[in-house]
């Protein structure tokens, strides 16, 4: 397994050695996973610039292959936490396109009927337990659905994906602690896209790796990976699961990876250095370097060009699906305040 | 029928839950095998075992995420935090998480759990240990919030709150934990959001919670010892769901209203009150609503300072009788 191997954000070119150890049918999925991801977040940029997409966004573009390799690693029954940067997560777990854009947009056939956003994504019959817009809060929560199913002997896992930033707040530190000495059933995923928010990690990090440079301190062994590889994503992800599963207790796992976009829709990203954006898109972009791999292992050109194709026509249909929505009812907003389907405080 | 103190009867409480629902575990910090700083979970451990009471790290957030993670996914945690004022360093969850995701997620996610926690003053612990913070938790939708005053009620609220499908921050006054009260044998359930009228009077309501629930009582029979003013002192018990129909039918007799309030003055409990009473009943009033409160001050330490802050049995008596004489 390559769970050790380390590799740093200027070594992750597409030098790919293929193994075998993945059969085809996972590789499409990840694949289409990939894909699907990469179009419905640039659609949702392009409906976010028609002002059909109200509120912010905090797309994944370029980042599509932790969500899609964890995903497609994960089992049934397996829990998702993600931040506010998690379309592409609830995606992956199998949750329909126009449920997503229509959240984002609003609209009542949106995975919320509009009551949450585009930062809380959540579809508990899909496993995807939450997006959390407050840094850190998640990791935690997380430990707690993974205690309910070590107190129940239930054998799902709990996954967590967070930012690089999450790594220098309090919630990250608690969080593992904790996992640790409870020997939870907990994966903690790392989205390492080299900047918090505005800023450089590196400038406000004491280490290197924000989340592998503080794994000693928890007594966890320094996972880190290429995120623009579908293959390692799946494969790093797939032993943190399976040791989670056993009884082997939690996981951090740091991804590098970079995101096209700025870090939310009001953001244009000018703090990047020249020529930086361009070298990620062309040598290390997730779909580039997964297609090439579905070639290299043997996929011909019609079968990749026919995923393509139908997530295309996927995308384009859930759009006027939701263009067609009505938005939510007036009564929508109170009802679910309490247990009782409403608002009431007081008799 | 026995006599039990209000910290035997949160142990009481918890033990009663967990004996009726295998689903409800218990989590904090030194509750397990020291049974609490405050010995208010004594036995339990040793009752429940290891899995089902478990001691934690100083990690409120994780404390507190941990107990939605397990609630979001069909446990009933009960999670301790220490001492209420430590409610600021975990406030997250309390003001954006357990609260909010039941109507975020359009009804998808169900957080049923309680946060038990050490509120209130008179223990000279000074002003980072011993403050009234129920209206912290009591202006965010979606959180229900219940402050007993008496080793019966908290048997019966804690009960309540273990049953009730919604996120219940249970305050228990460090002061009143020695005292004692009757509690009747078998299961106590109560009911949250109802109110109860401990004295009943003519002249005046006062409303009260937890630790000035009894000094409001004693302020009472003092007015009616030596002036004759015969009062009414209802203990609210429950901020969310407020019962706001036996305070409205109280004043609606009376025709005056006093709120006694351990917190500091600005945006105390008794503000929300005095301003339904004044939205809804205001033409029974005979005089203005008065709120008899904590200076807008941090708690000093020293007891002859701290007993000048909090409102004690003389002043709420005399703040009756003057304003009733006025």
């Amino acid at each position: 397994m390559a769970t050790k191997k380390t590799i740093t954000a200027e070594s992750t070119a597409p030098v790919i050695t293929v193994r075998d150890d993945i059969d085809t049918a996972t590789r499409l999925r990840i694949y289409r996973s990939i894909f699907e991801i990469r179009e419905t977040e640039q659609r949702a940029h392009d409906l976010f610039l028609q002002n059909l997409v109200k509120g912010t966004v905090h797309l994944s573009l370029g980042m599509e292959a932790i969500a899609a390799g964890c995903g497609v690693a994960m089992e049934p029954g397996d829990l998702t936490f993600c931040t506010y940067r998690g379309h592409a997560h609830t995606l992956a777990r199998g949750v329909p396109i126009e449920k997503v854009l229509g959240e984002l947009m609003g609209r009542d056939i949106g995975l919320l009927r509009g009551k949450g956003g585009s930062m809380h994504l959540t579809s508990v019959e899909h496993g995807v337990m939450g997006s959390y817009a407050i840094i850190g809060a998640h990791l935690p929560i997380a430990c707690g659905a993974a205690w309910r199913a070590q107190y129940k002997g239930q054998k799902d896992v709990s996954v967590c994906f967070f930012g690089d930033g999450t790594t220098n707040i309090g919630a990250f530190h608690e969080a593992l602690n904790f996992a640790v000495i409870w020997k939870l059933p907990v994966v903690f995923v790392c989205e390492n896209n080299l900047y918090m928010e505005y800023t450089p990690i590196s400038e406000v990090t004491a280490v290197k790796d924000p989340a592998a440079g503080r794994a000693s301190a928890y007594g966890l062994e320094p996972i880190i990976g290429n995120g623009q590889d579908g293959d390692e994503v799946y494969r790093i992800a797939k032993a943190a699961f399976d040791k989670a599963r056993a009884g082997g207790g939690p996981s951090l796992l740091e991804f590098k990876t970079y995101r096209y976009s700025g870090h939310s829709r009001a953001d244009p990203a000018k703090y990047r250095p020249a020529g930086e954006l361009e070298d990620w898109r062309q040598n290390r972009d997730a779909v580039k370097v997964y297609r090439q791999r579905l070639i290299d292992t043997g996929v011909s050109e019609d079968e990749i060009a026919s995923i393509e194709t139908d997530a295309k026509q996927k995308v384009d249909v859930a759009t006027e699906a939701c263009k067609a929505s009505p938005p939510p009812p007036a009564e929508l907003l109170t009802t679910d305040v309490y247990a009782d389907g409403g608002w009431a405080w007081r008799n | 029928m026995a006599e039990l103190t209000y910290r035997d009867a949160v142990a009481r409480g918890i033990a009663q839950e967990m004996q009726r629902d295998p689903d409800v575990v218990f989590l904090g910090e030194d509750i397990a095998k020291a049974g609490g700083v405050f010995k208010a979970t004594v036995g339990l451990y040793e009752q429940f075992g290891p899995l089902r009471v478990r001691d934690t790290p100083i990690s409120e957030q994780a404390i507190l995420g941990a107990a939605m993670g397990a609630a979001m996914t069909g446990l009933k945690p009960i999670a301790e935090i220490m001492f209420s004022d430590f409610i600021a360093v975990c406030f997250d969850y309390f003001a954006n998480e357990f609260s909010k995701s039941r109507y975020m997620t359009n009804g998808q996610v169900k957080c049923p759990l309680v946060v038990r926690t050490g509120n209130g003053g008179a223990a000279r612990f000074g002003a980072q240990h011993s403050q009234s913070v129920e209206n912290w938790c009591m202006m965010i939708p979606g959180l229900k919030v219940v402050a007993p005053s008496n080793p019966r009620d908290v048997v019966g609220l804690l009960a309540a709150a273990v049953r009730d499908p919604d996120p219940v921050v249970f305050f228990e006054h460090k002061s009143l934990y020695a005292v004692k009260g009757e509690v009747e044998d078998g299961e106590i359930v109560d009911t949250l959001g109802t109110a109860k009228t401990v004295r009943h009077g003519t002249d005046a309501t006062i409303v009260a919670l937890a630790l000035m629930v009894p000094r409001a009582l004693a302020a009472a029979e003092k007015l009616q010892a030596e002036h004759g003013i015969n009062c009414e002192v209802i203990d609210v018990r429950s901020l969310v769901p407020l019962d706001t129909h036996s305070i409205l039918e109280s004043v609606g007799r009376t025709h005056r209203l006093f709120t006694v309030e351990e917190n500091p003055r600005l945006c105390g409990w008794g503000a929300e009150i005095v301003s339904i009473v004044a939205d809804e009943a205001f033409y029974e009033l005979d005089g203005p609503p008065v709120r008899i409160t904590t200076p807008h001050i941090p708690l000093p330490s020293a007891d002859i300072l701290e007993d000048m802050a909090i409102p004690s049995v003389d002043r709420i008596a005399q703040t009756v009788r003057r304003s009733l004489e006025s």
